[in-house]
C-alpha cells in the first residue's frame, strides 16, 4: 500500500447526491449531516469535508511514517542484499553463533581480521577476546588479548606457578532476540535483517548514542570516523554471500563457530545438540543468539 | 565469601573507555527541569490562586518559555549527526522512548507559547498603540494583527489561560518525568535502571525550577532596586523547602534500596560512589547542595527572626545551593552512569575538555543562552504584574 492507494474522502453527499446516512436523498435530514438538504449550510459541510479529508490524510501519513517496517514487509531489505542461496518465498535462515572458550587459545587472528575486514577504527572493537587468570590466592585477573598476540606485545606475562588456571572468552555481538539496542533507538537506524542479524542503518543514525548505552555488554560504539554508531554484525555482507564471518574464518583452533541453526546437518546444530551452552547476562532477558562452551561466574 | 571484581585487577572493555554521552546531555536534563519547575511556579498563581506568588507568576512562565526555547540545543550540540535531527519526528520508533521527545516537547512549547501569548496579549496590543518608532511594528506583528480586546475577548482569554495552564501541568510532568524514564529504562545500566528515575528526575526538575525563579526574582528586585515581596519569598521558600525534602528523600530513599538490599551491582555503585563521584555526590549532592539548604531555608520559610534583607539573603544562598544540587545530581545521574564499564569490573575517566563543541565553554553558552533570551524578553514584555488598580480598571 502506497501513499496514493490511501482513500480520499470526497465531499460525500454535496457531490454525488447521496447521503451517507441514508435516510434524506431528497432532503429533511435528521443528521443534519447533508450539505443538499441543507444549502444554507454549505459553507459549513465544506469545512466539515475539509477537516475530514485533512484527517484522514493526517492518520494516514502518520502511519506512513510509524509503520514503515509494517507497509514493507520483507521488501524492506533490498533485492541486492539478499542471500543469493535463498529464494524470497523461502523461509528465512535462521543464523546462529557458538564460541567454545575451551577451544581459544588467544592468538588474536580474529581481531586482525574483523579490523581488516570492516575498517574498525584504532581503539574502537567489533570484537575482543578477554583473559582470565585464577591465581592460587583467589584473585582473578582479566585483560585484552593484543591483536599481535602476548607473544610480540612484550607484556610480561604470570608466573605459571601462581596459576590456577587460564582461559580465553571472545566477545562479539549477540545478536539478541530481543534487542535493547534495536528497542531505544528513536529513527529506525538500528535493523533487525530477515535472518535475524542486527544491523545499523549508517544513513539513518542520527548519533545520538542511545543505543551504545542501552548494550548490556558493551559490543556498540560510535565511531569516531564515520560518527555513526557501529557494531559487529556477524559480517553481515560475508554472510549474504554464503561465506563465513571474518573472525570465524581466521580462528585457526575452531573456537568460534557460525552457521544456520535451523539446519540440523549444520556443525553449529551438532554442537549444540551435544555441548552444554549458556549465554552472557542471561538475566537481563536479551534471548542472544550467540551461546558460549565454558562459561564461567567471572564472565561477564 | 563475597566475591569483590573490582577489589582485582580493573578490565574495561574496550569500547567503554569513552563515555559516548557528554556534559551536553548533562545539560539537557537540567535546563528541561527547570522549564518544567518554572512552569509548575506559574500554575501555583494561575490555576491554585496562591495570591503571595503574584510577583513571580508572569516572570515564571516567561522563564519557563525562555529556557524551553534552549532546551534542545545541547542535544543538537551532542547529536553526531547533528544534520539528521528531524529525523526524531519525521521518521520515529514507536518502540524507542528517545523517540517520543520530539512529539511531548512540541506539544509543551506549543502549550507554553499560546499561554504567554494570551497572558500578554493585553500588554501587547496596549503597545502596539502606544509604543514609539518602529517597535510599534513589533507589537503589531506580536498581536497577530488582533489590536482590539473587547471585554468578552478578555474573558476568554483569562479562561483560556487557566484552561493552559491546567494542561501545562500534566505536559510538565510528562516532559520531564519522560527524560527520568530515558535513563530510568536502560537495563544495562544499573545506576541507571530504577522505575523511582522518573520521579527523581520530576521533583529535582520542580526544585530547580524554583530555584532558578527565586534567584532570578531577588537579582532583577536589587538590579531595579525594588523591595522583594516578602510574603512572595517565603512562599518560594516554602516550595523549595518542601519539594527539597521530597526530592532528597526519593534521590536517596531509592539509593539506600540498592544498598540495604546488597543489589546485585551493589559492589559497583558503592566503588563509584566512594572514588569517582566522591566529591560530586558526596559533597556537592549530599552535604552542599542538600543538607545545607534543608537547613537554611526553615529561617525564611517558617520564622521572621533577623530582618527581612536576611531572610532574603538565606533564600537567595539556599536557591544557588539547591541549583548546584541539581547539576551535581545530573553530573551523577549522566556521567556518573558512564564512569564504570558494563564488565563492573573497572572504571574510566571522563575527559573534561574546555573547547570543542561538547566543551565547558560551549556548556557555558548554552545556559546563558536562555538567560540572554530572557533578558530580551523583559524588554518586550512586562513580566511584573500589573498594578491591582490597572487590572481591576480592565476588568471593569
Amino acid at each position: 500500500m502506497s501513499f496514493f492507494d490511501l482513500p480520499i474522502v470526497t465531499s460525500g453527499p454535496a457531490v454525488s447526491g447521496a447521503c451517507a446516512s441514508g435516510g434524506c436523498a431528497t432532503g429533511g435530514c435528521a443528521s443534519g449531516g447533508c450539505s443538499t438538504a441543507r444549502p444554507d449550510l454549505k459553507s459549513e459541510t465544506s469545512r466539515r469535508d475539509f477537516l475530514k479529508t485533512a484527517t484522514t490524510l493526517t492518520l494516514g501519513a502518520m502511519s506512513l511514517t510509524l509503520l514503515p517496517g509494517a507497509m514493507a514487509g520483507d521488501d524492506a531489505v533490498p533485492p541486492a542484499s539478499k542471500p543469493s542461496g535463498f529464494p524470497s518465498h523461502a523461509k528465512k535462515p535462521m543464523y546462529g553463533f557458538l564460541i567454545d572458550t575451551t577451544k581459544c587459545t588467544g592468538a588474536g587472528k580474529c581481531l586482525t581480521a574483523c579490523r581488516v575486514e570492516n575498517g574498525v577504527p584504532e581503539g574502537q572493537a567489533r570484537t575482543w577476546v578477554e583473559r582470565y587468570v585464577h591465581f592460587k590466592d583467589g584473585r582473578v585477573e582479566v585483560d585484552l588479548v593484543p591483536e599481535i598476540g602476548y607473544a610480540a606485545s612484550g607484556e610480561p606475562q604470570p608466573a605459571a606457578e601462581d596459576v590456577l588456571r587460564a582461559y580465553f572468552v571472545p566477545k562479539l555481538c549477540n545478536q539478541c532476540v530481543d534487542a535493547p539496542c534495536n528497542q531505544v533507538c528513536p529513527v529506525h537506524a538500528s535493523i533487525k535483517s530477515p535472518e535475524g542479524i542486527e544491523l545499523v542503518d549508517t544513513d539513518r543514525c542520527i548519533g545520538c548514542g542511545y543505543c551504545v548505552q542501552a548494550c548490556p555488554y558493551g559490543i556498540r560504539y560510535m565511531n569516531h570516523e564515520t560518527n555513526v554508531a557501529d557494531k559487529c554484525n556477524w559480517c553481515y555482507h560475508r554472510v549474504m554471500r554464503n561465506e563465513q564471518p571474518a573472525c570465524v574464518e581466521a580462528c585457526p583452533t575452531g573456537a568460534r563457530v557460525f552457521g544456520r541453526i535451523d539446519d540440523p546437518d549444520s556443525e553449529i546444530s551438532k554442537r549444540l545438540a551435544t555441548l552444554p551452552t549458556s549465554v552472557l547476562k542471561q538475566h537481563l532477558g536479551t534471548l542472544p543468539l550467540t551461546r558460549y562452551v565454558g562459561l564461567t561466574d567471572e564472565v561477564t | 565469601m563475597e566475591y569483590h571484581a573490582l577489589h582485582d585487577a580493573p578490565f574495561v572493555f574496550p569500547n567503554d573507555a569513552y563515555p559516548a554521552w557528554s556534559i551536553m546531555i548533562v545539560l539537557y536534563p537540567y535546563i528541561t527541569g527547570m522549564v518544567a519547575g518554572a512552569f509548575v511556579v506559574s500554575t501555583m498563581y494561575h490555576v491554585f490562586h496562591r495570591e503571595a506568588l503574584r510577583p513571580v507568576a508572569r516572570l515564571a512562565v516567561v522563564t519557563s518559555l525562555c529556557l524551553g526555547a534552549c532546551a534542545t540545543l545541547p542535544l543538537l550540540l551532542h547529536l553526531h549527526q547533528p544534520q539528521r535531527a528531524l529525523n526524531v519526528v519525521a521518521t520515529p520508533s514507536p518502540s524507542s522512548a528517545m523517540a517520543g521527545f520530539g512529539f511531548i516537547y512540541s506539544f509543551y512549547m506549543l502549550v507554553l507559547l499560546v499561554d504567554v501569548w494570551l497572558l500578554f496579549r493585553p500588554a501587547i496590543v496596549e503597545r502596539a498603540h502606544s509604543a514609539p518608532g518602529p517597535w510599534k511594528n513589533v507589537y503589531r506583528v506580536l498581536a497577530l494583527g488582533v489590536l482590539e480586546i473587547t471585554p468578552r475577548a478578555a474573558e476568554i482569554d483569562r479562561k483560556l489561560v487557566h484552561a493552559l495552564s491546567v494542561i501545562g501541568i500534566p505536559a510538565a510532568c510528562i516532559l520531564h518525568g519522560y527524560v527520568g524514564f530515558l535513563f530510568g529504562a536502560i537495563k544495562a545500566n544499573p545506576w541507571w535502571s530504577t522505575a523511582l528515575m522518573p520521579v527523581i528526575f520530576l521533583t529535582s526538575a520542580v526544585v530547580s525550577g524554583i530555584a532558578v525563579l527565586t534567584l532570578l526574582y531577588l537579582l532583577l528586585c536589587r538590579s531595579s532596586r525594588m523591595e522583594p515581596d516578602e510574603e512572595c519569598v517565603r512562599s518560594l521558600s516554602r516550595l523549595l523547602w518542601m519539594f527539597l525534602v521530597l526530592a532528597v528523600t526519593f534521590e536517596f530513599g531509592d539509593l539506600l534500596h540498592v544498598a540495604y538490599e546488597r543489589e546485585e551491582e551493589w559492589h559497583v555503585i558503592r566503588e563509584l560512589l566512594v572514588t569517582k563521584l566522591r566529591f560530586s555526590y558526596l559533597t556537592l549532592q549530599v552535604l552542599i547542595g542538600a543538607l545545607l539548604p534543608l537547613l537554611i531555608l526553615p529561617i525564611p520559610a517558617f520564622t521572621r527572626v533577623a530582618s527581612a534583607a536576611f531572610r532574603h539573603s538565606c533564600t537567595g544562598v539556599a536557591a544557588v545551593l539547591v541549583l548546584v544540587q541539581v547539576a551535581a545530581m545530573r553530573w551523577n545521574v549522566v556521567v556518573g552512569g558512564q564512569l564504570f564499564s558494563k564488565s563492573f569490573r573497572g572504571f574510566v575517566d571522563y575527559p573534561v575538555t574546555w573547547f570543542g563543541r561538547e566543551g565547558l565553554l560551549a556548556a557555558a553558552v548554552v545556559l546563558a543562552m536562555p538567560m540572554l533570551l530572557l533578558w530580551g524578553a523583559m524588554k518586550l514584555l512586562p513580566v511584573w504584574p500589573p498594578s491591582p488598580q490597572s487590572e481591576s480598571g480592565a476588568k471593569t
